[in-house]
């Protein structure tokens, strides 16, 4: 079994100069290059990759992170962690659903709760809040609504 | 405490002692010689209070604790109250029990508005009295009784089932004092609908039911 240390040097002997790093056991891919490192992650048969269990959106206040959870279940190995950043205001990363399908109602949560516009992504629409609500709730600098306020104001 | 005279629950209900007319000492003599004496008002509400169907719906764990009550060991049957209805049309009795998220909050309106007269509503657990714990969370409704009144208020995280029996019998006090000629169902051109919320950009409009809520307000606690 490849640990993530491998992985982290074969992406890196792969893409080189792409500005991969490492952050614990996690490798932080740019995410100009996340789509064709996930096809590679899928596609190579020494990791085999086959299965996202996870896709967590986070607001680390300068930057999104979207935190990706790879497993193989054709070797039994796994978890690879998979980090992905991307600017605040401009908040846009490739979608990996057309690559793991699991990934669609994930992306769809961490858009609706975090903001991230997911690019290629085939039903991009919010799933836990309504569709005519204007904002990301887990974002730090979201602002509750005031329940107590007179009846008629919005 | 149940809503006394000065300070009723809900200013929909007509509340009043159960006082029987009928002198005590002389019911209980004819009851000795096989008698039974009772007001047609008495008679009623021991009919209504001993068959409250509830409508069957649960929002969270404090359903969980609903079921147990039903189930064999609580058996609230033996109250009157064991029926679930599935059916809004057939059911007297609301039990709101769990967290009424605000995407929920209009069906819950709704499902209320589509009861016959007259009906009952139990908040059951914290989060459907206040919104509980979720109280700060972005899509949590700070309680039912923002839109609907609500007859006993069941505290609990969540409630035991023998704190739900004990609201049922507090609910079946309420109705057994409730007087047929003053109850507001009877009374000519009664049309009590609640406003159903609806979803607005920053979530839901109105806020509350200024008719049945105030913010701020203390509100009697009912069990």
């Amino acid at each position: 079994m490849k640990s993530p240390e491998d992985i982290y040097h074969d992406l890196e002997a792969k893409f080189p100069g792409a500005g991969i790093t490492r952050e614990g056991n996690a490798i932080v891919v740019p995410k100009e290059k996340w789509a064709e490192t996930a096809v590679f992650l899928k596609e190579n048969p020494e990791y085999a990759l086959d299965y996202l269990s996870c896709v967590t959106g986070v607001d680390y206040k300068e930057y999104l992170e979207c935190v990706y959870h790879l497993y193989s279940l054709q070797k039994k190995t796994g978890l690879v962690t998979i980090k992905v950043r991307t600017d605040r205001q401009k908040s846009e990363l490739p979608s990996v659903t057309p690559i793991w399908r699991s990934a669609e109602f994930q992306e769809r949560e961490a858009y609706d709760l975090v903001g991230i516009h997911f690019q290629g992504h085939p039903d991009l629409r919010r799933i836990l809040m309504w569709d005519g609500f204007q904002h990301h709730p887990l974002r730090k600098d979201y602002v509750q609504e005031n329940q107590d306020r007179p009846p008629g104001e919005f | 405490m149940l809503g006394s005279e000065s300070q009723p629950l809900t200013e929909h209900m007509e509340t009043a002692a159960n006082t029987s007319e009928i002198d005590q000492g002389l019911k209980s003599e004819l009851q000795k010689k096989g008698i039974v004496v009772t007001a047609i008002q008495d008679l009623y509400n021991w009919g209504r209070r001993s068959s409250i169907w509830p409508l069957q719906f649960g929002l969270a764990c404090c359903a969980i604790e609903m079921i147990a009550t039903a189930c064999a060991r609580y058996d609230m049957d033996r109250f009157g109250a064991g029926l679930f209805r599935a059916s809004p049309r057939q059911a007297d009795l609301m039990i709101v029990a769990g967290t009424v998220t605000k995407k929920m909050a209009p069906q819950v309106v709704r499902l209320y508005n589509q009861m016959p007269e007259p009906k009952y509503c139990i908040t059951m657990g914290a989060c459907s009295i206040s919104g509980g714990p979720f109280k700060d969370g972005y899509n949590v409704l700070r309680g039912i009784d923002r839109y609907i009144p609500v007859d006993v208020h069941l505290p609990g995280c969540p409630p035991r089932p023998e704190a739900l029996l004990h609201g049922l019998m507090k609910l079946q006090e309420k109705i057994d004092s409730q007087v047929i000629e003053k109850t507001e169902w009877y009374q000519k051109g009664l049309k009590r609908e609640f406003p159903v919320p609806e979803f607005g950009p920053n979530g839901l409009n109105p806020p509350y039911n200024p008719e049945v809520f105030t913010p701020g307000q203390q509100r009697p606690i009912t069990v």
